[in-house]
C-alpha cells in the first residue's frame, strides 16, 4: 500500500479521491473481521494508540478502541475528566507529554476547531481527528461514504440531503467535503439560523424547507441538534423545531422510493428525527455503526500498519 | 552637530518631497540646504549618508497596547517603545485596557512616570471612557486630562449605552480630549473568532459579521452629528464602515477614522491553518473589504494608519484557536506595509507619511514637529527598498505574535532621532 502518504488524518480536505477510494477498499476487506468468532489479527501488534477524548463520546471512542483491539494495537484511553487538563495543563503540553511516551498514533476529539491540526504540528506521532469543534469529523464522513457505497453502489450523480444544524455540525462539513469530492450532489436544509453564511461556496445547494430538500433524493442524512453547543438561541423551542424541521414519515415519502436514512448519532428521537423513521427499513443507522469499525481499522492500518521494516 | 546628507526629505503637511541635506544642532534643526551647499567650515560629530533614503518627521502611532501596568510579561513601556522607535515612531498613544485599567489620574500619572524613566519615545496615555471600562459611568475626564491623558476610549469594547456615549462625546469636547471609539456590537460578535464568511464556514470557526462593527460606526456617527462633537473611529476593517464614514464626512459630521496595516495587507484567508497570530479583533475581512479600505485611504476617508499593536505571549497564542486571545503586534511592520501602498500607487509618499504622523498628532492634539528650520529634530531615516524576511530576532517587543513572521517585507528604519539624539540605529 504505497498510495497513502499521510502522517495524520486531520481533514477530508487533505484527502484525494484516490486516498478515499483506497480507504473504502481496505475497509471493505477488513469489515469481514468484525463478523468473525475470534475478532483478532496481529496486524498492528506492538503499536500504541492513545485515544484522547476531550469531549464525551460513546460511538466514536468505542469504535476506535474496537478497531485498535481487533488489529492488536495497544490502546490507551484518556478522557478530559481524568487527565491533567483538569489541573490546568495546556493542550500543547499535554500533547507533547503524551508524545514523549512514543505512541504511534494519537486519536483526538476536542471541542475546539483546529485542535488536532494544532497538536499535529507539535508531536511526532500521527494524529487522527475524531471530531474537532464544529469543524470536521473525517472518520464519520468516511464511514458515511462506506455505507452509501455499500447501499447505493457509488457516488456519481447521487443526490444527498443533509438536514439540521449545518452551522454547528462537524459531520455536515466533513460529509459535504467528502460527498462533493466523490461526485455526489448535496443539498443542505434547516432553519436559516442554522445555515452558515457562505455555505454555497462549498458547492452545495441550500433549501430551507426539509420537504423540498428531500424531494427525489437518494440519501437523507439527519443531524443531531447539538443542545450542548447551542450558545445562542437559534430556534424558539424544541417543539417548534420538531414541528417544522424534523425528519418524519411524510417527508421521507417525498424522497426516492429506495432512499436511505442516515444519522451520525446520538439521536434526539422526536426532535430531529421521528422514531418510526429511525427504526424503519430505510434506516441504515446501525449499518453506519458497524461500518465505522471497519473504516477506522482501514485508517489505522493505512497510517501505521504495513510500514514494518 | 549631525549632518544628514543625500536623502529625500518628505513634508507630509505640504505634500512635498525634495532632496535636501539637514543639519541638526542640539535638539533642533539648524539648517535645511539643497544638496552640495553645506558650508565648509562646519564640523560634524556624525555624518549620516542618506543616499537613496527617505527622511521624514517622527511617526506617531495613536493606537498601541503597552500592557503596563498589569501585563508586563507581554510587553512593558520599555520594550514597547523600543519596538516603536525601531518602527520609526517617535510618539505612541497607549490604550487603557491595562490592569488596573487607566480609568483614573493615578494610573495615568503612573504610566507617564514610568515613561519618563524608561521610555525610548514619547508616550501619551489614552484613558478609559467609563470606570473599569464597564460602560456604566464616566471617568473623570477633567482630572485625567490634567494628569496627561490626551484622549479617552474603552478600546476593546464599545460603550453600549448610547446615552452614555452621547454624554462622553459632549463632555470630552469641552475638555479637549479625543474620543476614540472601538465599534463592536457584542451581541452580534459573541462567540465569533474570525470574519463570518466562506472561510469561517470552511474552517468550522464561528464568525463575526461585518455588521457588528458597522452598526456601532453608524451609531457613533449619528451621536457625533447630534452633539457636534468629534469622534474618532478606531481600526476600521469593513467596506460598510468606510462607506458610512465617507457619507458622514460629506455631510460635514466631525468624524475621523483609522485603520491598521493588517486590514489593508491581509484578508480572512490568513487564518487558514488555524494561525492564532492572524486572530485579531476586528477580524481580517474579505478581499473586497481590503480593496475598500485602500480606496478609503486614497480618498482620505480614512485619515490615519495606526497599528493596534497588541502583544500577546505564547500563553495566549500557543493554544487552541478559539481559546487564543485576539491581537497582533504591529509597531515594526507598519512602515514596510504602508510603503506597499506607495509602491502600489494608492498613496503618494507624503500622503502615507501624513497618515502615520501629522494626521494622528492633529486628532490627538499632541505636539509634533515637521522638518523645518528651528523645529524640534524628530526625524526618521528610512531605507524604503531594503528587503528582508521578518524573523523573531528582529522584533523588539516582548511578544512575537505577528502573522508576518517568515514573510518578506520591504522598507526598514535606519535611524530614529528624537530631539536631536539618535535613539535607534538599525542593525540591518
Amino acid at each position: 500500500m504505497s498510495g497513502f502518504r499521510h502522517k495524520d488524518l486531520l481533514s477530508i480536505k487533505q484527502l484525494s479521491v484516490d486516498d478515499i477510494n483506497l480507504i473504502l477498499e481496505v475497509a471493505s476487506s477488513l469489515k469481514e473481521l468484525t463478523q468473525r468468532d475470534i475478532k483478532k489479527v496481529p496486524t498492528l501488534r506492538g503499536k500504541t494508540v492513545i485515544n484522547f477524548f476531550y469531549e464525551p463520546s460513546t460511538r466514536t471512542r468505542t469504535s476506535f478502541e474496537l478497531a485498535e483491539k481487533i488489529l492488536s494495537a495497544d490502546s490507551i484511553n484518556i478522557s478530559a475528566s481524568q487527565s491533567s487538563i483538569m489541573k490546568g495543563e495546556t493542550l500543547s503540553d499535554t500533547a507533547r507529554n503524551l508524545d514523549a511516551m512514543n505512541p504511534d498514533l494519537i486519536v483526538i476529539r476536542h471541542s475546539s476547531s483546529g485542535a488536532p491540526h494544532f497538536i499535529a504540528k507539535k508531536v511526532r506521532a500521527g494524529v487522527i481527528n475524531a471530531g474537532d469543534g464544529i469543524n470536521e469529523h473525517p472518520t464519520q464522513a468516511l464511514l458515511d461514504l462506506f455505507t452509501i457505497k455499500e447501499k447505493k453502489g457509488g457516488f456519481k450523480g447521487l443526490e444527498v440531503a443533509i438536514i439540521g444544524d449545518i452551522a454547528h455540525s462537524r459531520v455536515a462539513r466533513s460529509d459535504i467535503f467528502a460527498l462533493k469530492k466523490m461526485g455526489a450532489e448535496v443539498t443542505v436544509s434547516g432553519p436559516p439560523t442554522m445555515i452558515p453564511k457562505g455555505i454555497e461556496s462549498l458547492g452545495v445547494k441550500v433549501c430551507y424547507d426539509p420537504a423540498e430538500a428531500v424531494r427525489g433524493k437518494d440519501v437523507i442524512i439527519g443531524l443531531r441538534i447539538q443542545l450542548e453547543r447551542q450558545k445562542k438561541v437559534l430556534f424558539p423551542t424544541l417543539r417548534e423545531y420538531s414541528t417544522f424541521f424534523s425528519i418524519r414519515k411524510e417527508i421521507v415519502e417525498l424522497a426516492k422510493p429506495d432512499a436511505i436514512i442516515m444519522h451520525p448519532g446520538p439521536m434526539n428521537r422526536g426532535v430531529e428525527i421521528m422514531s418510526d423513521v429511525a427504526d424503519s427499513k430505510r434506516s441504515v443507522i446501525l449499518d453506519q455503526v458497524i461500518n465505522g469499525v471497519a473504516v477506522r481499522m482501514a485508517i489505522l492500518y493505512l497510517l501505521i500498519g504495513g510500514k514494518n521494516e | 552637530m549631525i549632518l544628514i546628507k543625500g536623502g529625500t526629505v518628505v513634508d507630509p503637511v505640504r505634500g512635498k518631497e525634495e532632496k535636501r541635506d539637514i543639519i541638526i544642532e542640539g535638539e533642533r534643526i539648524k539648517d535645511i540646504l539643497p544638496q552640495g551647499k553645506i558650508p565648509k567650515e562646519n564640523v560634524f560629530q556624525k555624518i549620516i549618508n542618506a543616499e537613496n533614503m527617505i527622511i521624514c518627521p517622527g511617526l506617531v502611532d495613536m493606537h498601541v497596547h503597552l500592557r503596563e501596568p498589569g501585563h508586563e510579561y507581554k510587553e512593558d513601556i520599555e520594550s514597547g517603545t523600543l519596538a516603536a522607535v525601531a518602527g520609526g515612531f517617535t510618539a505612541v498613544a497607549c490604550m487603557p485596557n491595562t490592569d488596573p485599567p487607566n480609568d483614573n489620574s493615578s494610573v495615568t500619572s503612573f504610566i507617564l512616570r514610568q515613561a519618563e524613566i524608561k521610555a525610548h519615545c514619547r508616550v501619551y496615555p489614552i484613558a478609559a471612557i467609563t470606570v473599569g471600562r464597564k460602560g456604566e459611568r464616566l471617568t473623570e475626564f477633567g482630572d485625567l486630562k490634567k494628569a496627561g491623558a490626551v484622549g479617552v476610549s474603552d478600546d476593546g469594547r464599545s460603550v453600549l449605552n448610547s446615552d452614555l456615549m452621547r454624554r462622553a462625546l459632549e463632555y470630552a469636547k469641552y475638555h479637549g480630549l479625543a474620543v476614540i471609539s472601538h465599534c463592536e456590537d457584542p451581541y452580534l460578535s459573541e462567540g465569533g473568532v474570525m470574519h463570518e464568511g466562506e472561510v469561517a464556514t470552511m474552517l468550522g470557526l464561528m464568525g463575526i459579521p461585518s455588521e457588528s462593527e458597522e452598526i456601532m460606526v453608524a451609531r457613533d456617527i449619528l451621536l457625533s452629528k447630534l452633539t457636534k462633537a468629534p469622534v474618532h473611529i478606531a481600526h476600521v476593517s469593513t467596506k460598510g464602515s468606510v462607506e458610512l464614514i465617507r457619507r458622514a464626512k460629506e455631510e460635514g459630521i466631525p468624524v475621523t477614522a483609522e485603520t491598521a496595516p493588517h486590514y489593508f495587507s491581509l484578508d480572512h484567508r490568513a487564518v487558514i491553518g488555524y494561525d492564532t497570530n492572524a486572530k485579531v479583533n476586528p477580524p481580517l475581512r474579505t478581499e473586497e473589504d481590503v480593496e475598500e479600505i485602500k480606496k478609503g485611504l486614497k480618498e482620505g476617508v480614512i485619515d490615519v494608519i495606526a497599528t493596534d499593536h497588541a502583544p500577546q505571549s505564547p500563553l495566549e497564542k500557543d493554544v487552541e484557536f478559539d481559546k487564543a486571545e485576539f491581537g497582533m503586534i504591529g509597531l515594526q511592520t507598519a512602515l514596510p506595509l504602508t510603503l506597499n501602498l506607495v509602491r502600489e500607487g494608492i498613496l503618494s509618499l507624503p500622503e502615507a507619511i501624513k497618515k502615520l504622523s501629522y494626521a494622528p498628532a492633529s486628532i490627538l492634539g499632541i505636539p509634533w514637529s515637521n522638518i523645518e528650520i528651528g523645529a524640534r529634530a524628530d526625524i526618521v531615516i528610512i531605507d524604503p527598498d531594503y528587503s528582508y524576511v521578518l524573523e523573531e530576532r528582529h522584533i523588539f517587543s516582548k511578544s512575537k505574535n505577528t502573522p508576518f513572521l517568515g514573510k518578506r517585507l520591504s522598507g526598514i528604519v535606519k535611524f530614529t532621532i528624537i530631539e536631536g539624539k539618535i535613539i535607534y540605529e538599525g542593525f540591518f
